[in-house]
C-alpha cells in the first residue's frame, strides 16, 4: 500500500511529506509504547500508528527504519517533532480517526502487520 | 456482540475467571496510555493495550470497560489479574499484534 | 571499510534529560551507515543503543556511553551512576519495569529495554552495584558485505 493510499483511507492530512507519497509501505505497527516499537519493528520501511505525538516519537521512529508515522485523533505534532522528522527524512500525516478505526480501515484495506506475518 | 464473542472470533486466551463473558461489547478503544483512556474510552468499550502493569485494571474499572486484550504475546502481572478478578473485568490475550488485533475486532464489530 | 581501522568516541549522558534522548544513539547510528555497514546490523545496534541509553536517561542521575567500531563488530558500553539494580535476572523479564507512571505516559517505561537489547546484541553483559550505578555492555558482530 503507498503512502498516499494510507492517507486517502485514512482521510488524512499529510503535516510533512520527506519524500514520495508512491512509496510502498509493506506494514504497520501501532504503539504508543517506545520500547515495544523496538522490540517488534523486524520489517524496515513500516508504517506507525500512534496516539503518542512527542519528540520521541521520532526518534524511535527513526531507530526502527520507520517511513512515516500516523498520529490519530487529530494529535498534531510539535514544532520540534516536524523539524526533527524533517531532517530524519520521516513523512507525517495526521488523522481525526481513531486508532481502533484507523488500524481497522487499514488491516481491511490489506496492509500487514510489522510483526513480520505476511498476509 | 459480546465478549465471549469477541474471544472466540479472535481466538483469545482469557486469563480472569470472574469476569462476565456475556457481557455486550460497544465498540473499541486502543491505546497505551492511561491518561489517554481515562479520557477518550466510553463504557462498554474493549480495549487493546501492550502495558501489562496493574494500574489498567484500576482504569478499566474507573471507565467500567468491557474487558482488556493485551497484545503481542505480553503477560499480564500476577497483581494486575489479581485486580482485574476483584473488579470482574475480563482481561484476555493474543499473541497478534495491536495492529491485527485492532483490524481484526474492526471488521467484526461492523458486521 | 578499510581493514584494521577503528572508529571510536564517547557521549556523556545526562539522567532526566529526555529532550535530548536518543541524541547520541542518532549520531552512532549515522557514524555506523557512514561505515557503510550493513542497514539490518545498523538498525539492531541502533536499538540496543538507544534501549541502554533511554534505560540511563529514564533510572540514572548521569551516564557515558563509549563506542568502539573495528571491522569485525560494533561494541557499545553504557556506564552510569545511578540506583543499579538489586535482581538482574528479574530486570531482565519481559515487561517487567521500576519506571515511574509519568515515565510510562512518555512511551517508556513498558519493561522492554534490557531484553531489546539481549535481543538486538551477540554478546550482552550486565553488571550493577545497588547505590552506584550499571554498567551494560553489547557487542554486534559485523557480517561481511556480500555486494562486490
Amino acid at each position: 500500500m503507498t503512502l498516499g493510499k494510507v492517507t486517502e483511507i485514512l482521510e488524512g492530512e499529510v503535516v510533512l511529506n520527506t519524500g514520495d507519497m508512491e512509496t510502498e509501505i509493506p506494514s504497520a505497527c501501532s504503539t504508543d509504547l517506545m520500547s515495544d516499537l523496538l522490540h517488534f519493528s523486524s520489517r524496515p520501511k513500516s508504517l506507525l500508528i500512534t496516539g503518542l505525538n512527542n519528540t520521541q516519537v521520532i526518534r524511535t521512529a527513526e531507530i526502527a527504519d520507520i517511513k512515516a508515522v500516523v498520529f490519530v485523533l487529530d494529535k498534531r505534532p510539535d514544532r520540534e517533532a516536524v523539524e526533527m522528522a524533517r531532517q530524519k527524512g520521516i513523512t507525517l500525516i495526521v488523522t481525526r480517526l481513531s486508532r481502533f478505526t484507523a488500524c481497522g480501515r487499514l488491516y481491511a484495506g490489506g496492509l500487514g502487520s510489522c510483526t513480520g506475518e505476511n498476509r | 456482540m459480546n465478549i465471549r464473542e469477541v474471544v472466540d472470533s479472535l481466538s483469545l486466551d482469557v486469563k480472569t475467571e470472574k469476569g462476565d463473558l456475556g457481557r455486550t461489547v460497544t465498540g473499541c478503544y486502543i491505546s497505551d496510555l492511561l491518561s489517554d483512556v481515562m479520557a477518550n474510552a466510553k463504557e462498554g468499550e474493549v480495549w487493546i493495550t501492550l502495558q501489562t502493569h496493574p494500574n489498567i485494571a484500576a482504569v478499566a474499572a474507573l471507565k467500567n470497560l468491557a474487558c482488556i486484550i493485551i497484545t503481542n504475546k505480553r503477560n499480564p502481572e500476577e497483581e494486575t489479574l489479581k485486580k482485574a478478578e476483584d473488579e470482574r473485568i475480563t482481561v484476555a490475550v493474543s499473541p497478534l499484534s495491536t495492529f491485527e488485533v485492532g483490524g481484526m475486532l474492526y471488521t467484526l464489530l461492523r458486521c | 571499510m578499510e581493514a584494521n581501522k577503528n572508529t571510536e568516541g564517547s557521549f556523556h549522558l545526562t539522567g532526566g534529560d529526555f529532550t535530548n534522548a536518543g541524541a547520541a544513539s542518532s549520531e552512532l547510528k549515522s557514524i555506523l551507515t557512514n561505515l557503510n555497514i550493513s542497514p539490518d546490523i545498523v538498525r539492531r545496534a541502533a536499538i540496543a543503543t538507544f534501549e541502554g541509553e533511554m534505560n540511563v536517561i529514564i533510572h540514572a542521575v548521569a551516564g557515558v556511553m563509549y563506542y568502539l567500531i573495528t571491522p569485525d563488530c560494533i561494541k557499545v558500553v553504557l556506564n552510569d551512576m545511578g540506583p543499579g539494580i538489586p535482581d538482574i535476572q528479574q530486570a531482565m523479564r519481559e515487561g517487567y519495569s521500576t519506571a515511574p507512571d509519568w515515565v510510562r505516559e512518555m512511551g517508556w517505561g513498558a519493561g522492554m529495554g534490557l531484553p531489546n537489547m539481549k535481543k538486538n546484541s551477540d554478546e550482552f553483559r550486565i553488571d550493577s552495584v545497588v547505590g552506584e550505578g550499571t554498567t551494560v555492555e553489547v557487542i554486534i558482530k559485523i557480517k561481511e558485505d556480500k555486494t562486490p
